[in-house]
């Protein structure tokens, strides 16, 4: 610190706090309506202070049947169809980042220019902007209510490829000399040189990856129509839908706890690797 | 152990030629130094013998064997590189037993190879830290230790000692020396010091600008340099030119009238003579005025400039001299520590 | 862009570029270049016949008075996205740049909302403002605001911004902290010497010098308003009322699968990739020129 004020100290923590204060209020908001019972969630005021039935909604949320509205799928097998997904789209988009960024980096063969620009291609084509005819794609491949379906469109990534080229780029030359001198094939240099060294790197973009994947919403909300593959997160809509009817706000705020915990406790137990994924993916 | 043959080697990059043609008969067993200024292709020279660059024409051939199309891991090379290169993520053991587990030779052999080396190198006790761990004299230990594991027919080296400082570049030097003479194996260094150059090689490659411009033993440069480039480069400080105009009478006419004896030849030629081959002499042929005098201790520099000319001029004699600046003295040479150079293609006179 | 020395050609880098190439073909680039086609058809009502009308599906979409309309929400919903979160983000920042003991605590418990799904995002806070029982709701009752998201257009609005802006408060707060945190010491402290208090310390020395985040985050947050928001929206209003949060990216989505005009949906993302592209390029144009502290 600069000059010693402790008033603006205080100050500082006290606007500090205040901020922490507004952007936890809605998660805590959250946590507070899955502890209470179904009626008292309709009673006006709704409660600030967590009630008792924490572990009872829990229970019913994640074994039971869960709200109505979400046609009896348990809330478990929406969380695993969740966790196949997010973990298919990160596995899946390093894996092949990876090796196209080595070929582009360690090879010089025809063509490697115009592959480079197809990659960089993606970058301006987010799902958004091509959702009907990706669509109509899939359909065709008979890929609809599949674990693939919901992760390969999604799997080719312009940044992942890019992160890598740059990781590559900073491995020096000599690195690939002396493995060569020693006798290391492309392959044997990938695996036993190239992977080691990029592995922090692999680690942060994972971690980026899965929170990605695990988000997903539109996507998944387009090509599953059977049940059994809803994803937790899509069914948050349904459960919002519901409650016109059937107002069991403790359950259907239990399932988006349980939806956003997963890649909340990433970000804040894996902090480190998050801002590095962030920075270095973005910039 | 193999000898190297370096035909007619060259080197370019699209329209860009930088290696114009070296030719070179390396004998088994001996260090040869590759030294020359930045940028005048001692380096791209080296990993074209490693298989590192291609070889656009000309031959490589080590054992007798032509080895152009051959990948690196098949010469029978092994390389340090200038900042060691060592695999960051592996211990100094793995480091070294790299090369080997890849030509698949066995876990017990390779063990006994490491530690061989290691104890050869002294850095038995350092076989489980990661390179980060070291300092850089113990990394350079490793990088010459996965060298030599590899029991190779040719050590390169890429100027490996350049990242050391002072002190440490002069212990490791001597290393080197004894450790290839120990071991016997030919070898090639590429440096662009000459120091250095000269106190490791058995012989020394001039390299200046793509071309070879003496190769030879480091007395053969320093007593009869073929150009002025070699001249200059070898020796320190370096040599002293005067421009001079040759006279009939076998004789050179310096720029202030001053005649020194020379070689049979006619218009404009380079005289050179070394800083400390010259004597002060009452009758000397060199008048020089004395702008700046250095005390070393060991021997005194004198820098001043050719009495009525501005060629600059550098004197070392032995000991301490009390000599004042702005004085005007005399200086002579034996007439064999005198080299003409051709004023305009920089070779040697005879 | 590759390296010095490099391994001979063979067919193992195409076979190694191959899984990213074809999923790119397959999942990309061919319906790109459908979208781009199908923009230039009509189907009929029936979709038994469809014509090629070159640039008709665009016309129609440019003298359509709700799809400009649309267009104009978009900005200005991306606007005031960017600025709250921003703003609030570099507020936070500030102080927490000020304080060092404990910045990386509050970093902690500011950075999750970034975890949380777009479309929680807009569960969570319809939930705050739920008409009837919402917590935040029947606080404003007691100010006398009548909170009904769902009658009232600018409340809608405002309510998927404020929803929208939370979640993206997290990754400004990170590179705004990260940008100040890099600004040498010795600056500030050559300014305190100038004699510059804390608050014309921010605005003279800090905020210039973190100016190139500031664009960057720009970008990044348009990107995120125009296209990410799809959640917030579907969860919050669905558009409405009366199409008041109707924006860009949910239009496509809500013309094509739920109108099934696909000409019209195509011509849509037609020109959402052509923003895309824009705002990529500005991105690698500007941002890659980064100020060296």
């Amino acid at each position: 610190m600069i000059e010693n004020r402790p008033v603006l100290t205080f100050l500082s923590h006290l606007i500090l706090i205040f901020g922490v204060a507004m952007i936890a209020f809605p998660i805590w908001i959250t946590f507070v309506a899955s502890t209470h019972t179904d009626i008292r969630m309709t009673q006006v005021p709704l409660p600030l202070w967590p009630g008792d039935q924490l572990f009872v909604n829990l229970n019913e949320t994640l074994i039971g049947e869960g709200a109505a509205g979400t046609n009896n799928v348990p809330v478990w097998r929406m969380m695993l169809n969740s966790l196949v997904m997010a973990l298919s789209i990160a596995f899946g988009k390093i894996a092949i980042s990876l090796i196209s960024a080595f070929a582009i980096v360690y090879f010089k063969f025809p063509f490697r220019m115009m592959f480079f620009w197809l990659i960089f291609i993606t970058l301006m084509l987010p799902v958004e902007v091509r959702i009907l005819p990706t669509y109509e794609v899939v359909a065709k491949l008979g890929l609809l209510n599949s674990y693939a379906g919901l992760s390969l469109p999604l799997i080719a990534s312009a940044t992942a490829t890019f992160m890598f080229r740059q990781v590559f780029l900073t491995i020096p030359d000599e690195m690939l000399e002396s493995a060569r001198i020693d006798g290391a094939g492309p392959m044997r240099f990938f695996w036993d040189i190239l992977l080691p060294l990029s592995r922090t790197n692999i680690a942060a973009l994972f971690v980026i990856l899965f929170i990605y994947g695990w988000n997903q919403y539109l996507w998944p909300l387009l090509i599953t129509q059977d049940t059994n593959m809803t994803t937790i997160v899509m069914s948050i809509k349904q459960l919002l839908e519901s409650a016109e009817a059937t107002p069991e706000w403790n359950i259907i705020m239990m399932t988006a706890l349980l939806a956003m915990l997963p890649p909340i406790l990433v970000v804040v137990f894996m902090q480190k690797l998050f801002v590095k994924g962030l920075t270095e993916t973005d910039k | 152990m193999a000898n190297i043959k370096l035909d007619n080697l060259l080197k370019s990059y699209g329209d860009t030629e930088v290696l114009h043609g070296v030719n070179g008969d390396i004998n088994d067993g001996e260090f040869v130094v590759i030294v020359g200024p930045s940028g005048c292709g001692k380096s791209t020279l080296l990993r074209m013998i490693a298989g590192l660059e291609t070889v656009t024409s000309g031959e490589v051939s080590i054992g007798g064997k032509m080895v152009n199309n051959l990948e690196p891991a098949d010469r029978d090379i092994a390389m340090v590189f200038q900042n060691y290169a060592l695999y960051p993520h592996m211990s100094v053991y793995d480091n070294m037993a790299y090369g080997l587990k890849i030509r698949g030779i066995a876990k017990s052999e390779i063990k006994r190879r490491v530690n061989e080396a290691a104890e050869i190198l002294e850095i038995g006790d350092y076989l489980k830290r990661k390179p980060r761990a070291l300092s850089g004299g113990q990394r350079q230990r490793v990088a010459m230790g996965r060298a030599i594991v590899r029991e190779p027919s040719v050590f390169l080296f890429d100027e490996p000692l350049s990242n050391l400082d002072a002190k440490l570049r002069v212990q490791m030097r001597l290393e080197i020396r004894k450790l290839q003479k120990r071991l016997g194996v030919t070898s090639i260094f590429v440096t662009h010091d000459q120091v250095e150059a000269m106190t490791l090689g058995d012989r020394l490659m001039v390299l200046n600008g793509g071309y070879v411009e003496q190769f030879g033993t480091p007395i053969e440069l320093y007593e009869n340099p073929q150009t002025v480039f070699v001249a200059g480069f070898i020796g320190s400080p370096a040599m002293n030119f005067i421009p001079a105009t040759a006279r009939d009478d076998g004789t050179v006419e310096l720029q202030n009238g001053d005649v020194v004896p020379g070689v049979a030849t006619t218009g404009t030629v380079t005289l050179g003579v070394r800083p400390e081959h010259l004597v002060p002499h009452d009758k000397g042929m060199f008048q020089i005025k004395v702008l700046m005098r250095e005390q070393l201790g060991a021997n005194t520099l004198i820098h001043g400039v050719l009495k009525g000319t501005d060629t600059e001029m550098v004197v070392s004699l032995a000991g301490t001299h009390d000599i004042s600046e702005g004085a005007e003295m005399r200086f002579s040479a034996a007439k064999k520590l005198l080299h003409f150079f051709d004023a305009t293609t920089g070779k040697r006179l005879s | 862009m590759l390296k010095r020395v490099h391994f001979p050609t063979s067919y193992l880098p195409y076979l190694l570029v191959a899984p990213q190439i074809i999923i790119t073909l397959v999942f990309f680039i061919w319906p790109a270049s459908q979208a781009m086609y199908q923009s230039l058809l009509i189907e009929d009502a029936f979709g038994l016949s469809t014509e090629f009308v070159w640039f008709e599906n665009f016309q129609v979409l440019f003298e359509d008075p709700k799809y400009l309309e649309s267009f104009i929400r978009t900005m200005w919903f991306s606007g005031a996205v960017a600025l709250l979160s921003m703003g609030m983000a570099i507020i936070l920042a500030g102080f927490a740049d000020r304080v060092i003991r404990g910045a990386m605590v509050y970093r902690t418990l500011l950075i999750w909302p970034y975890a949380v799904a777009p479309v929680l995002a807009g569960a969570l806070w319809v939930f705050m403002f739920n008409p009837t029982l919402g917590i935040i709701s029947y606080f404003l009752e007691g100010f006398g605001i009548d909170w009904n998201h769902y009658l009232n257009k600018s409340q809608a609005m405002g309510l998927v911004i404020m929803a929208a802006a939370w979640k993206q408060v997290a990754y400004n707060f990170l590179f705004y902290l990260a940008a100040m945190q890099s600004i040498p010491k010795s600056v500030i402290e050559a300014a305190a010497i100038d004699g510059a208090g804390p608050l014309k310390r921010f605005w003279t020395i800090v905020f210039p010098l973190i100016s190139p985040t500031t664009f960057f985050l720009i970008v990044i947050n348009a990107v995120y308003a125009f296209f990410d928001t799809f959640g917030i929206i579907h969860a919050v209003t669905q558009g409405g009322p009366a199409g008041s949060t109707n924006i860009l990216v949910y239009k496509v989505y809500n013309d094509g699968f739920v109108g099934l005009d696909l000409g019209g949906s195509a011509a849509q993302s037609v020109i959402l990739m052509i923003l895309v592209i824009a705002m990529t390029v500005v991105q690698f144009r500007f941002v890659e020129r980064k100020v060296e502290y």
